[in-house]
């Protein structure tokens, strides 16, 4: 029985997903139902984690899940199970029957999105069989690779490495249909050294074997060990360079709280079309095709993915609209719906930043005085439609001076609105990382800006 | 359900585990979300599924399947297996786990009216009358309504003989009233930022009385676009119990986790200031009036069991006595690494995540002497953080910044100018320290927190918070940006 480990990807099969979806549907019209959009998602996921330089936890699950979306006239109810058996397919039919049967109009329901005249078409960049045949061997192989890199330098390591394959399905009554399978891995790990040095790596890729472990193993170890026995500095603004793991909140926050067509419409988000909101370095766009990125075809409504230019060197441009936020506006869903009922409406999950030409070293030798910044942690919103944010710097927050790095600094903490930092973007850097979003994936470069407000710090004990 | 559960064990023993668990979960729910009386969103779920964990060569594994058959606990038994293999190849202290004894029995939570058996309708239309109410108020530019609910039904069985049975209930409801001019945005809420949150049925949300509160909410709303915003300064302050059970959370609760201390969540949420030789050395973390124990058999709790996901029967921990830092949330393999036995705090998020050392209710104990409202009357010169808003603490549960969606003047003990966008911040144990008055049993009530986030792969965690509103001094507020 040993031997009977399945590999990751082997219940990653879109067409079964879509056959369930399909027979959803078809169950739902046979109930008497008007309009049926089942949305499945049936995969195996893994993740080892590692702490004190071993692993202490290493799971794996198989999981399926199928959400269906019904409408009678405006009357619309939400199910949705983890059993894609017959009983349970045609106890969720019964289950979203009954809530529409049973709730108020919906005064503007347009309806189930209609087919696209073109398909959506799986991505091919989606999968990777590099990540789809991932073996605890393989996780434990990375983890090992970052311990070693750890201990050359004297370091600790923790950490994990996760692979995810999956199959994406969506069926719905108007004659959508669209499946596709998709993988994601990630790989990060934070360094913790003798005398408070802590450092951090990370990458993302849809191919698990492409992640280098042993290269992220050096970065944070080395990380760890030159922010060892930071001192303290007094809170304020200060230019700062960011790395890739501090920018990519940045991306995540606009997204969560502005680049969304429900959020405009509820006056909740800066975005005005055409307003110029940062600096004209600033490129962001969201693309479901971008190979650099955790690609996917199409949304959770099984509406293609479009690409969006959410910020065009700094001016608003394209909203994220989802089917019902797309009809209220009288146009297409750009594909960035998410399973319903989502009262928090579209949301872009493959955004990208796009590099500029400065090298880590000119980013750095740019600050006169300030402060380079490897990642941010706990942020959370405190004027949300401003979108000033707080939270601490962590795993490595260094003094430059004369452009040379002098050395680390005691974590900070920042109460700063994203906006004004990316209107006080001075350079972009050239490498970009793929890294964890909220919701997907975001391909993101350093930066330097002019100005970032530090409002205190941390202690020592 | 002892057959899928006694297969599974028997094979992962088979197959030289020396320690094997089994939990089969089933997870109903249904929510119901209102955005100006339009009823955006109706939903019910239903997750089942079943979680090996394994400890073989000293090493942990973990697999899970939503496949419910025999075959298939073999199938994940065996990957379990596999996967502490491969774990074990990097470890370098084997897994020892305490020796509570087996657990057996069977666990509800007390319902008086079971909220899946309601009518849907019922549940609809009293939201929607609360959310129409606030509505009614002009200025007012948009609202949510929200109701959720969920059943567990959990079996665990383990090799040493455990079984157990529990059904728990969890139900959550509240308003938000939202106004905005420009680019200031304000929001006030009721009974709590999420709505408030119980172990109970229905009887729970019925009691809230949401939509006499509906009207008041929804003009504080409006008022505050017009308040000014809250000053710089060091100041008294006084946190609500809608604030204060935040503050527990964010700089007791996560900070007494044990797995931090010990550096496995580092990767991810972060670890803790306070380590195992401030535990022996007696490290004051508060005043005297600080007492926090971690109750898992409190009424009403989002932590409130019968055993945690260890087979640990529920049971109340002591934190922090008379301000001094006494105790940790831990489990089975933790607890033996300070000298004790675990505190049953181990919890997983449903069928197909291993647990993980997790608050239960983490309370703060009333002091007998005044109500809150008496403290507020006491309070000379200060300011009332009401409904948390933001939250951050660093990586350590040291620095903190708290804003809050109301915030009153205090002038000599009467509520006065109210103003906007309020926030405040400090160092953990300098402001537990600085509290110098603790609301009575009177004004002691459970919060919860539905949405505590742990772990990788991420883990929501339901947590209780019991306190009554308490008083500081000194404190950074009105922090710009």
């Amino acid at each position: 029985m040993s031997g009977s480990s399945r590999t990751l990807g082997a219940a990653a099969d879109p067409d079964a997903a879509l056959r369930i979806a399909e027979e959803v549907v078809r169950l739902a019209d046979k109930a008497g139902v008007a309009e049926a959009e089942a949305l499945v998602v049936s995969g195996e996921s893994a993740l080892t984690r590692f702490a004190n330089s071993e692993i202490h936890q290493n799971v794996a699950s198989s999981e399926a899940f199928v959400n269906l979306r019904v409408a009678n006239g405006r009357r619309v109810g939400v199910a949705s199970s983890g059993r894609t058996d017959a009983e349970g397919l045609r106890a969720l039919v019964e289950r979203a029957a009954a809530i529409a049967a049973n709730v108020e109009e919906l005064e503007d329901w347009a309806g189930l999105p209609e087919p696209d005249a073109i398909a959506p078409d799986a991505v091919d960049e989606a999968w990777s069989d590099g990540t789809g045949g991932a073996t605890p061997e393989l996780r434990a192989e990375g983890a090992r690779a970052i311990i070693a890199a750890a201990d050359a330098e004297g370091v600790t390591a923790f950490g994990s490495f996760s692979t995810d394959a999956e199959a994406f399905a969506v069926a719905n009554s108007r004659g959508i249909r669209a499946a596709e399978r998709r993988t994601t891995s990630q790989l990060l790990t934070v360094t913790m050294g003798p005398d408070n040095g802590t450092g951090y790596a990370e990458d993302c890729s849809v191919d698990a074997t492409a992640i280098d472990a042993a290269a992220l193993g050096r970065e944070a170890a080395e990380r760890a060990r030159v922010s060892a026995n930071p001192v303290d500095i007094e809170p304020g603004d200060y230019p700062v360079v960011l790395n890739q793991y501090a920018v990519v909140d940045l991306l995540d926050m606009l997204g969560y709280l502005g680049f969304s067509a429900l959020a405009v419409a509820e006056d909740r988000s800066f975005f005005e079309a055409g307003k110029q909101v940062a600096s004209p370095l600033v490129t962001i766009t969201d693309d479901g095709r971008d190979p650099a990125g955790l690609p996917m075809g199409f949304d959770a409504e099984g509406v293609a993915k479009q690409r969006l230019a959410l910020l065009d060197k700094g001016v608003c441009r394209d909203l994220a609209f989802d089917a019902q936020t797309a009809a209220r506006a009288g146009r297409r869903s750009t594909g960035h719906g998410l399973p319903a009922p989502n009262p928090y409406g579209p949301f872009p999950v493959n955004m990208s930043m796009a590099p500029g030409e400065a090298t880590t070293e000119e980013l750095i030798g740019g600050l006169d005085r300030g402060l380079l910044v490897t990642r941010f942690h706990y942020t959370n919103p405190v004027y949300p439609k401003r979108v000033v944010i707080t939270g601490m710097t962590r795993d490595g927050t260094f003094l430059v001076e004369g452009g040379k790095i002098v050395g680390p600094v005691r974590n900070l903490r920042f109460t700063m609105s994203y906006l004004d930092a990316l209107a006080g973007v001075e350079a972009v850097g050239r490498d970009r990382r793929c890294l964890r979003g909220f919701l997907g994936g975001s391909v993101v470069p350093a930066v330097r800006l002019s100005s970032f407000s530090f409002t205190g710090a941390t202690r020592a004990e | 359900m002892r057959d899928l559960t006694g297969r599974a064990l028997d094979t992962a023993t088979a197959l030289g585990a020396t320690y094997a668990d089994v939990r089969v979960v089933r997870r109903l729910e249904e929510s119901i979300t209102i955005k100006s009386t339009r009823v955006e969103g109706v939903s019910a779920g239903e997750t089942e599924g079943f979680g090996v964990r394994v400890v073989v060569d000293g090493a942990w594994g973990f697999a899970a399947s939503h496949d419910l058959s025999t075959a298939e606990a073999d199938r994940v038994a065996a990957e379990a297996v596999r996967i502490a293999r491969a774990s074990a190849t990097t470890i370098r202290n084997k897994v020892v786990l305490d020796n509570r004894p087996p657990a057996q029995g069977r666990y509800e939570t007390p319902v008086a009216e079971d909220p899946f058996a309601i009518p849907l309708d019922r549940k609809i239309s009293a939201l929607l009358e609360a959310d129409r109410a606030m509505n009614g108020v002009k200025g007012i530019a948009w609202t949510e309504s929200t109701y959720s609910a969920q059943r567990e039904e959990k079996t665990f069985a383990a090799s040493d003989g455990s079984y157990t049975e529990q059904l728990i209930t969890h139900i959550g409801s509240g308003l938000e009233a939202n106004a905005i001019d420009g680019d200031e945005h304000q929001r006030r809420s009721f009974p709590d930022n999420g709505g408030l949150w119980g172990s109970a049925g229905y009887e729970f949300v019925r009691a809230m009385d949401l939509a006499n509160n509906a009207e008041r909410i929804a003009s504080e709303a409006v008022e505050l676009l017009t308040a000014p915003p809250l000053p710089s300064g060091t100041r008294t302050i006084l946190l609500h119990p809608s604030q204060l059970y935040m503050q527990v959370h964010e700089s007791c609760g996560h900070p007494t986790e044990l797995d931090r201390a010990f550096g496995t969540e580092a990767s991810y949420a972060g670890t803790s200031f306070l380590m195992p030789d401030m535990l022996r050395d007696g490290f004051r973390y508060g005043s005297d009036l600080c007492d926090i124990v971690a109750d898992a058999t409190v009424p009403g709790g989002l932590g409130t069991f019968g055993w945690d996901d260890e087979g640990v029967a529920a049971q109340q921990v002591p934190l922090i006595k008379e301000g001094i830092f006494v105790g940790y949330l831990t489990s089975r393999e933790t607890a033996p690494r300070i000298g004790r036995q675990s505190g049953g705090a181990m919890r997983a998020d449903g069928w197909n995540r291993i647990p993980l050392i997790r608050m239960t209710n983490v309370n703060l104990l009333p002091k007998p002497g005044m109500s809150f409202d008496q403290i507020v009357a006491d309070t000379d010169d200060g300011l009332l953080f009401e409904t948390n808003r933001s939250w951050s603490i660093d990586d350590r549960r040291l620095n903190f910044q708290f804003g809050t969606e109301i915030v009153r003047e205090v002038k000599n003990g009467k509520l006065g100018q109210l103003y906007r966008n309020g926030t405040y911040t400090g160092i953990t144990y300098e402001l537990w320290r600085s509290m110098d008055a603790v609301g009575d049993a009177s004004s002691w009530r459970m919060w919860g927190t539905p949405n505590c986030g742990k772990g990788e792969p991420p883990q929501t965690g339901h947590v209780g918070h019991g306190v009554s509103g308490a008083r500081f001094r000194n404190v950074r507020v009105g922090v710009m940006s």
